[in-house]
Formats: C-alpha cells, sequence, structure tokens
C-alpha cells in the first residue's frame, strides 16, 4: 500500500471539479436551508437545469456559448419559480417532498426518448463545450503539481471554478450581512413573527429560492464545461444527500462550510476508498469480509459511519456554534 | 382609569357592538368557522383610538381565533375591517403590520438565533437595505441601519433589555422574551399594538413592569387591544373591555362594571352556579362526605 499516492489522490480530489462544483452547489443549499430554514431535497435538479440549459442553447438551438450560460441560469430560475409558487406558502415539508420528487422527475424526463431531440436521452448532450476551451491557456495535456497534477482541461475549469465559488461566497457573506439577510434568518427562525413585522415571508422565501437555485445552475454549468458533457444518470437524488453531507460536515448556515465541506467530503471519499483498497491488496482484509469489488459500497458505509459520529460529537459542524445549536433544543 | 381617557368613553353605552366616538378598527359581521363549529361569529366592534382595550372570555370563547382575523393571520368566512378609516379587509398579515397594527403571540416568538439586537432591527419598517439588489451596495442603507440601531438601543434601554444586546435572543428568560417582542413590535411605529396574552408565564414582578410599557404605550398615543386571563391586570390597565363567549360578544363595557353584568358571570361561571341544590343531590352530597370521614377513621385505627 502506497500512503503517500493515497494523499495525492486525496488531495487532487479535495481540489478536483467535483469538489468545485458541489462547493458551488452547496453555496446555494446553504442559502436555502442555512439561512433561510428551506428544505431543498432536490439540489440536484437544478445542477441538471444549468447543465442542460446550457448543453440545449448550443448543440439543439446552436446559440452563442455565452448566451447559453444565461440560459442554464434562467433555466435554474424558472425551476425555482415552479417549486416555491406551489408550495412557499404552505409549511416546510412540502417544500422538501416537492423538490425531491420534482428534481427526479427531471431526470428522468430528460433521459427520455420521447424529447432525445432535445435532451439526447440517456446519452445526454456532449461535445459543446469546445468554444470554451478556445480560451483554454493551458494547452498542454498534463501540468505537475509537485506530488499531484490536473489535465490542461481539468486545470482551465479549476482556475475558473474556484475563483468564482470565492466570489460567490464573498457576495453571499456581503447579503447575509444586509437587512436583506436579517429579514430571511429571521424566516429561517419563525415566520409568523417576521410577517407580524410586516415583511412578505412568502416572497422572501421566493427570492431565497430563486437565488440558492441559481447558483445550482452555476454549479451545472460548471460542470457541464469540465465534463464537456451533461448526462441524465449524474442527477440522481444521492447526488443531493452528498450535497448536505457535504453542508453538515461544514456547519450548516457558515460562510466557508459549503467550501470546505464539500473539499473535506470528497478527499475523505478518496481517502477511504485508498486505504480500503490498499488493505484489500496486502490481504490485511479477509475475503469473506470483503472483496475489491465492494470497496465502492464500503467506503460508502464508512463516510456515514463517520456521519453519525460527527452527528453524535460534533453536531454543529466544523464551523458551526454549539451555543447556537444547543438554542434550538429549548 | 385615567380621567381624559374616562371621558372619551364617557356617554358611550355599555352594549355589545356599540360605537365609539373616533374608532380606529371597526369590525363587522366577522365569521370563521372550523368544519361545523363556529368559532367567531362578531356582529361588530369598534376599537377606541389611544385607549388600552381588553378582550377578554372563558377559555374557548375564541379570543385568539378573532384576534388571529383581526391581524390577517387567518382568513374570515365572511366580515369586513376598516382600520384608520381604510379598508383592510382579508388584507395579509404583513401588509397590515406595514399599515401600523403589529400583534405579539401568546408564545413568544423570539427569534432565536439572533442577537436581540438583530431582532430589534428587524422590526424597523421601510428598510432600504431589505431589497436583494440594493442589499448588496451597503453605502445606500448603511446611514438608515445606524439610525434603526439607534432607536433599538434607546428602546433597549427602556425595556431593560440593554445588557443582552448581542447575546442570541434564544438565551433570554420566557419575561425578558416578551419584553423583547414587546419592543421589538416598537420599533415598526406601530398605530395599534395588538397583545396577545402579554402577561402569561411572566412572574409577578415582571408582570408589573410590563404593565408599565402597556400604560406607556398609551401615553405615547398608541392604541392597544390585548386578550388577557388575569382579571387583575385587566381592571389595573384597561380603559375599556370586551367580553367574548362562545364566539360571540357578549358584553362591552369599562373594567369596573364588568364583574357585575349578569351576562359576564353566566359566561365565566355557568348560568347555574349559584342556583339552590335539590334535596336529592344535598343528600347525596351528605352521603359522600360521610363516607370519606369514615375512610379516614379507619386509616386512624
Amino acid at each position: 500500500m502506497n500512503l503517500g499516492s493515497i494523499l495525492e489522490q486525496t488531495i487532487s480530489q479535495a481540489f478536483g471539479v467535483n469538489a468545485m462544483v458541489f462547493a458551488m452547489a452547496v453555496i446555494g443549499l446553504n442559502v436555502h436551508f442555512g439561512y433561510t430554514g428551506l428544505l431543498n431535497f432536490g439540489q440536484i435538479g437544478f445542477v441538471a437545469m444549468g447543465g442542460y440549459g446550457l448543453g440545449m442553447s448550443i448543440t439543439i438551438f446552436g446559440w452563442n456559448p455565452w448566451l447559453g450560460i444565461l440560459v442554464g441560469l434562467v433555466y435554474a430560475l424558472i425551476f425555482a419559480l415552479l417549486l416555491g409558487v406551489p408550495t412557499l406558502r404552505l409549511r416546510g415539508d412540502y417544500l422538501a417532498i416537492v423538490t425531491i420528487a420534482a428534481s427526479e422527475v427531471l431526470r428522468i424526463l430528460v433521459r427520455s426518448t420521447t424529447i432525445a431531440e432535445w435532451t439526447g436521452g440517456n446519452t445526454g448532450i456532449t461535445n459543446f463545450a469546445g468554444a470554451f476551451y478556445q480560451f483554454n491557456p493551458f494547452t498542454e495535456r498534463v501540468y505537475d503539481f509537485g506530488p499531484f497534477f490536473y489535465t490542461g482541461p481539468n486545470l482551465f475549469i479549476l482556475s475558473i471554478g474556484w475563483p468564482l465559488v470565492l466570489l460567490v461566497t464573498f457576495l453571499i457573506w456581503q447579503l447575509m450581512r444586509s437587512p436583506w439577510g436579517r429579514v430571511v434568518k429571521a424566516i429561517r427562525e419563525d415566520e409568523d413573527a417576521a410577517r407580524a413585522l410586516g415583511k412578505n415571508a412568502y416572497w422572501y422565501k421566493m427570492q431565497s429560492l430563486m437565488l440558492g437555485g441559481v447558483i445550482g445552475g452555476l454549479a451545472g454549468i460548471l460542470l457541464a464545461i469540465g465534463n464537456s458533457t451533461v448526462q441524465p444518470d449524474y442527477f440522481v437524488p444521492v447526488q443531493t444527500f452528498f450535497m448536505w453531507t457535504a453542508l453538515i460536515l461544514g456547519g450548516v448556515g457558515r460562510v466557508w462550510s459549503p467550501i470546505v465541506g464539500s473539499m473535506l467530503f470528497w478527499g475523505l471519499l478518496t481517502a477511504t476508498d485508498g486505504v480500503l483498497r490498499g488493505f484489500e491488496a496486502e490481504g490485511w482484509i479477509p475475503r469473506w469480509l470483503m472483496n475489491a469489488s465492494q470497496v465502492g459500497q464500503i467506503r460508502f458505509m464508512l463516510v456515514g459511519l463517520g456521519l453519525a459520529l460527527l452527528m453524535i460529537y460534533r453536531p454543529q459542524g466544523l464551523f458551526g456554534s454549539r451555543e447556537e445549536m444547543m438554542l434550538d433544543a429549548r | 382609569m385615567p380621567a381624559d381617557t374616562a371621558g372619551a368613553l364617557a356617554g358611550v353605552a355599555h352594549q355589545p357592538g356599540v360605537d365609539k366616538p373616533d374608532p380606529i378598527l371597526v369590525v363587522e359581521g366577522m365569521r370563521r368557522s372550523f368544519g361545523g363549529l363556529l368559532a367567531v361569529d362578531v356582529d361588530k366592534v369598534s376599537v377606541q383610538r389611544g385607549l388600552i382595550t381588553a378582550l377578554i372570555g372563558p377559555n374557548g370563547a375564541g379570543k385568539t381565533t378573532f384576534f388571529n382575523l383581526l391581524t390577517g393571520f387567518d382568513e374570515p368566512d365572511a366580515g369586513t375591517a376598516t382600520f384608520d378609516g381604510q379598508s383592510v379587509s382579508g388584507m395579509s398579515s404583513y401588509k397590515l403590520a406595514n399599515k401600523g397594527m403589529v400583534r405579539t403571540f401568546q408564545l413568544t416568538k423570539s427569534l432565536t438565533r439572533l442577537s436581540v439586537i438583530e431582532n430589534m432591527k428587524l422590526g424597523a419598517k421601510d428598510q432600504k437595505g431589505e431589497s436583494f439588489l440594493r442589499a448588496f451596495v451597503p453605502f445606500i442603507w448603511r446611514y438608515q441601519e445606524e439610525e434603526i440601531e439607534d432607536r433599538a438601543e434607546a428602546l433597549l434601554e427602556r425595556f431593560q433589555l440593554s445588557h443582552m444586546r448581542d447575546q442570541y435572543a434564544g438565551t433570554l428568560s420566557g419575561g425578558q422574551r416578551k419584553l423583547l417582542e414587546m419592543a421589538r413590535a416598537l420599533m415598526a411605529e406601530p398605530m395599534l399594538v395588538m397583545l396577545d396574552e402579554p402577561m402569561a408565564g411572566v412572574n409577578p414582578v415582571l408582570t408589573q413592569s410590563l404593565l408599565e410599557h402597556v400604560k406607556g404605550l398609551r401615553a405615547a398615543g398608541i392604541t392597544v387591544v390585548f386578550v388577557e386571563h388575569d382579571m387583575d391586570v385587566v381592571r389595573d390597565i384597561s380603559d375599556w373591555v370586551v367580553v367574548m363567549s362562545e364566539g360571540r360578544v357578549i358584553f362591552e363595557g369599562p373594567p369596573d362594571v364588568i364583574s357585575q353584568d349578569p351576562a359576564v358571570i353566566d359566561a365565566y361561571l355557568g348560568a347555574h352556579h349559584d342556583a339552590p341544590l335539590t334535596e336529592e343531590q344535598e343528600e347525596q352530597q351528605i352521603a359522600r362526605a360521610e363516607a370519606e370521614l369514615a375512610d379516614s377513621e379507619d386509616d386512624i385505627t
């Protein structure tokens, strides 16, 4: 077992495309749940909307790629409106039910053969990101960063994505310190109290749903450009749950938790995978307990176990405040 | 009851639905039913401007439902409402609040994970920074924010919460939360404050202080309507009392006469509470008492 290479893998994943896309999507989720208290279990649907909006407008409609980015964001915005209009007047649980269902309906819809001429069916949409890569300054195949490396195209999307993640983080931080942020946090605490003080809770929840949704859409656009493809089966509900995991890992309602939570999540997933495979190869794990083909599943079990322990010993996540957390119990 | 306020309603008849000389709030024909139960069926209530009006009644009289209808937190099946001369029928709660009718809740709604000062600042109306786009440009709202903060601090001082300024509201005691909620309502500069059981679950010392604050509202020209159970409180601070029972208004009048009104006594104590017992019932009671006595003697021996 090569510990050094496991560490390299872990670090390269923690800064990789997956973590970057997650960080962006989780910022949106944090706006929804962490600041406004909206239970969104369909964030991956917003990501899909962003990706498909971009892919469709380039390959199907033949529009300008930059316009495609706008279309992706508008798709996510429309998705937010569709989900929010019927549910945000109701109790919070309804949004949870509708978002998880809608994101799954969306995935099944885009992979269906009926509308395959627009969405590409189960193969999705491919080869549309070329227009963006003409700006790629990283023309070599592989770039070495000491122990680990990124391919040129990867480095391109990372060098755009991570600064964008930081920019959005900054904007959200700014927003949540403003009176607007105070209103949404008040709605998180008690919607009726906010209404009694003259705040249109419904409209603020809608704004928050749209904002977090559009950030999710932006994550989808980064994903689509990074992979040069959108495929329906990436957008499964479990992705949303991974995003929740990352958010809780970092600490709900904190500025840095989406970034750090996403990096940790992908890093840990890679590390457990590497260690398990290493152990298995060394013959330290008896065959009746686990074989090499089961590593993929077992690592999720371990991550689940880790989360359970986190909930017991540090329920507020890495950045959360325990004092604040305990207030809820009263 | 102060002399001047007594004057304002001196000539007003003591009967349900009576018109007031200068009403700030008038509701007519307000009905709300839950399934087969007609919870609120109020023909007319008007509230005199600048006074403290108490809304009382036995449990299940429909006070809180009526309160929710008045404040837009529930929609009536029928009825009209006029606030400060404008029709506000069917208006939603937040719009009513912006028009100057601000309510508190029976179970206090302190915003637990916001600091006390943030709770207060939330109450201010017409904040420029509450619009999404302007929120990104602090210099548009920073000046207003400072003004609001000054006002909030002055109110905290008055309500003796200054020392808790930066604490989470969730760390306050029950009574402090009542104070905070009242102070926060004042941040909205209301014309009419609606208090839903402001004294419930508050210790006697704090009750006194809360009472003084409510009187202070009247002194500042704010109209107060409050729901209350405690008759001592009602007698102490209210200028006018509206009594509800089984969804209807059964009596209106100044606090010193309500306890003499037969309709009110019936509503609280039941129509036959002092009717004489029949001979049969009397015998049963005596028998029961004797049986108990016999039991206790057994215990001794």
